[in-house]
């Protein structure tokens, strides 16, 4: 093989590979990209039953409600609507009433979202960011003091056995 | 007093590190000895500048000083004493400072290593490093001081981040920084290569024990990070695609392709222009790394509470830095002379391709990691990328280099034929092909997938030590102890690419493995028994416990085995009354490389407990894989060739090199990899 050739194979092996790789995240991009989404947004835009997306707000207060074998359900909000959630697990060490959670999972054919995922918060000033700027929004957020730290911690998904 | 004694060396410091950087380089450039001859003493006394830095603050940490606005933010007299030591480096500022103490310690290192650089190339080496350094010390002066005054002083701290009080703090970040930090010197080695307009085999040889000295750490690093966040977050995963985690896996990436280019140039003269590449590319992803974890871009329990201020100077650091490297690059990289030519199907060939996947690899995880930042920015969407994005698009660009891996390992350099390659591999490919199957029929019904995943763990363990296994035999006859003789003769470096490789095999053994864990959530009265993966585990009792700086509370479980008790583990829900947080404190119990993993969640007004249950089947292979990786790398850096100056002649040259890579008289005299 003269040096012309060699070069052009190693072009060539270059190419292919990038190609495929570039394929690889375009499809996987389409595929397994999950969304932000704010409970006042999926109540006034609505979401396709089965679609996946991560729902963040403030737990409402009183609507932690258990029904034995790790089920739990409560009500995320953000001001501008509330969406139920249904949650099989362990519940973060943080999860409190009135402060703000991240969840991911699917909203079935009632309305009803289920999650297989709560995002722990791990320190006790953080707010999740896009929860911090979903409440924003709605004029809900009273927290612009220096003790808050949108960034102090880190989004931990707690999975159940169901992923 | 101590205190402004230690924040204005860190001032002195600068000043030197200045010196460190002008002197030197424009000694190179005037052919000047004396000036050169600079570099080496200023590098050690910054070294030692920030050195008695650093200490002054552990000192501060250690009794408490709560005059430091540092201190106060980050510590607590009750906390025990180790954790106020590791403390120094929990925050922003005091890792800031062990960031930029690792950075003068390479500068050191190149001052009194012993190894043959020519003159010029040290030079502009310490040179380049002492631009990084002032930097960073600018950095830390300006935006992050840790020797801030605080008036009046509190008399209790504020306490350090509870997910922070763990061993694990002792050793992940100074391993990760090492390996981080340690890659400085790789780009500054490239920068004085491109300033002095030669790069050559020699140069090769002379970076090569610092990239290998940093990936080790960095392997170290990676892996004690993965293991503390499996154990700590009580939930049983050990990597998670969290930005942060990636932003430590790209350097490694860049790392190990850089490793392995380095062997090309070393011993046939090629890739350097891709070399040099590499080199400022993984400085560059360290760098990225930095800025994203200080940065506040993510939302991480590595991301220190931070001001905008910062953010913007990093950037500003990474775009000097990255841009001025690039330019140099592109200004000189063409004047570099080519080197030489090669087949295909070769050992060069096989580094090329096992350069081109890697890259391609580490570009995967580049866009998985920074595409939400830059989408969110342009278009304000918020997405998450996840494990299913990497699962996608890392592994199967990783699977196919994992498989031609060994394949590459007893290739002959400049041309190999696939005949002889496969004809030495058909052993380790039956044993494993044998070994999927085996695995498959035992777990029939389980996972499909992950019999591959053992098959190909075993492939690659066994293909690394088919290697040694060849270069023993083929040497002619003579029965076991000759050939076992032979192989403890060969080079260290061959070795140490062994273990590297092996100990991949076995992370992926490992990682494989972990398709088979059983996960149980559960409600436990006291006195209940739950089955996990054939043991039993019963819940012995939950009491409170007030310890150090902390209450908790303690579930104790035991387990059994058949009814024969095996183990008591306790697991605990902590409370830290100076932050109001509660961490979760594993149970784990080993069995051979399984482990059994208790965690539990809320008490229940009933009394009853949320307990999560798992059985994880060889686990810690994937840890004990990348220590195996780790000792290769060092075992590697003990070679012969990177102790001594000149490339000096193996042992009985003609004798050892007894595999089929027989090189040209030229290049005999280095032994082979």
């Amino acid at each position: 093989m003269t040096r012309k050739q060699r070069r052009l194979t190693l072009i060539g092996a270059a190419g292919a590979t990038l190609a495929i790789a570039l394929g690889l995240v375009l499809w996987a991009m389409s595929d397994t990209i999950v969304f932000f989404r704010a409970p006042s947004q999926v109540v006034s835009e609505g979401v396709a039953p089965g679609v996946r997306f991560r729902l963040g707000g403030l737990v409402e207060a009183g609507s932690v409600e258990r029904h034995g074998d790790q089920v739990t359900t409560f009500a995320v909000g953000d001001g501008g609507g509330t969406v139920t959630v249904r949650y099989r697990g362990l519940l973060p060490d943080l999860f409190r009433e009135g402060q703000g959670v991240v969840t991911e999972g699917r909203l079935d054919a009632t309305g009803l979202f289920v999650a297989d995922t709560v995002l722990a918060r791990h320190d006790e000033n953080y707010m999740p960011r896009e929860v911090a700027d979903a409440l924003k929004e709605n004029g809900l957020w009273q927290h612009d003091g220096p003790a808050v730290r949108p960034a102090a911690a880190r989004d931990l998904p707690i999975t159940t056995p169901t992923q | 007093m101590l205190i402004e004694a230690g924040h204005f060396a860190l001032a002195l410091a600068l000043g030197l590190s200045v010196v460190q950087f002008l002197v030197p380089i424009w000694g190179a450039r005037t052919n000047d000895a004396t000036l050169m001859s600079v570099g080496p003493p200023a590098a050690i006394g910054v070294f030692a500048l920030i050195l008695f830095s650093f200490g002054v603050l552990s000192f501060a940490y250690a009794t408490s000083d709560f005059s430091l606005a540092n201190v106060v933010a980050n510590s607590h007299s009750q906390k025990p004493f180790v954790y106020k030591l590791t403390g120094v480096w929990g925050n922003h500022e005091g890792s800031m400072l062990l960031w930029i103490l690792i950075l003068a310690l390479f500068g050191a290192l190149v001052a009194v290593a012993r190894n043959a650089v020519p003159p010029k190339l040290r030079a502009n080496t310490i040179a380049m490093q002492g631009l990084v350094t002032i930097a960073f010390l600018l950095f830390l002066l300006i935006t992050s001081n840790p020797f801030e005054r605080i008036s009046p002083a509190p008399f209790e701290g504020q306490d350090l981040n509870p997910f922070l009080q763990d061993p694990g703090l002792a050793i992940h970040p100074p391993l990760l920084y090492i390996g981080y930090v340690g890659f400085s010197i790789t780009f500054a080695f490239a920068m004085a290569a491109l300033i002095e307009g030669k790069i050559d085999a020699v140069w090769a040889r002379a970076v090569r024990p610092w990239t290998l000295t940093a990936w080790g750490f960095l392997t170290l690093g990676i892996a004690m990070g993965s293991y503390w966040a499996y154990y700590e977050l009580g939930w049983g995963g050990w990597w998670f695609w969290d930005p942060v985690e990636n932003a430590s896996l790209m350097p490694w990436l860049a790392g190990t392709a850089l490793i392995h280019s380095t062997v090309v140039m070393e011993k046939r003269d090629a890739l350097k222009v891709w070399t040099i590449l590499l080199a400022i590319l993984t400085f560059s992803l360290s760098l990225l790394g930095t800025f994203l974890v200080r940065s506040g871009v993510l939302t991480s329990v590595h991301a220190f509470a931070v001001d905008p201020d910062r953010g913007l100077f990093i950037l500003g650091i990474l775009v000097f830095f990255i841009g001025g490297s690039l330019a140099l690059f592109a200004w000189r990289a063409p004047m570099l002379k080519q080197g030489g030519i090669f087949a295909p199907v070769s050992r060069e060939g096989a580094l090329v391709l096992n350069n081109l996947f890697i890259s391609t690899a580490c570009a995967t995880v580049f866009i998985g990691t920074l595409y939400p930042l830059a989408l969110e920015s342009l278009t304000g969407a918020k997405i998450s990328v996840g494990a299913p994005f990497f699962n996608a698009t890392f592994l199967p660009i990783a699977v196919p280099l994992l498989l031609l891996l060994p394949f590459g390992q007893v290739i002959a350099w400049k041309r190999g034929d696939v005949a002889g390659i496969t004809s030495r591999l058909y052993v380790a490919a039956g044993l494993a092909i044998l070994a999927t199957v085996a695995v498959y029929a035992v777990t029939l019904g389980g996972p499909a997938l992950a019999p591959l995943g053992i098959g190909l763990g075993v492939f690659l363990v066994l293909g690394a030590f088919n290697e040694v296994a060849t270069r023993a035999w083929q040497s002619g006859s003579g029965g076991v102890a000759l050939a076992a003789k032979r192989a403890l003769g060969l080079p260290r470096s061959t070795w140490g690419t062994v273990l590297a490789h092996a100990g991949m095999g076995v992370t992926v053994v490992g990682v494989a493995a972990t398709a088979w864990s059983v996960e149980r959530i559960v409600s436990m009265n006291p006195g209940d028994v739950q089955t996990i993966a054939g043991y039993e585990a019963r819940l012995e009792g939950v009491f409170p416990r007030t310890l150090h700086n902390y209450n908790e509370d303690v579930a104790r479980f035991t387990l059994l085995d058949d009814g024969r008790e095996v183990a008591q583990l306790e697991t605990m829900k902590r409370i830290y009354p100076a932050r109001g947080m509660s961490t979760t404190e594993a149970g784990l119990e080993t069995f051979g490389f399984s482990q059994v993993y208790i965690s539990f969640g809320e008490i229940q007004p009933d009394g009853s407990l949320g307990v999560r249950l798992y059985y994880k089947p060889w686990i810690l292979l994937i840890w004990i894989g990348s220590v195996i990786m780790a000792l290769g790398a060092a075992l590697a850096l003990t070679d012969r060739r990177y102790r001594v100056g000149a490339p000096v002649r193996a042992k009985g040259g003609p004798r050892g090199s007894g595999s089929s890579t027989r090189r040209p008289a030229a290049t005999s005299a280095v032994p082979a990899e």
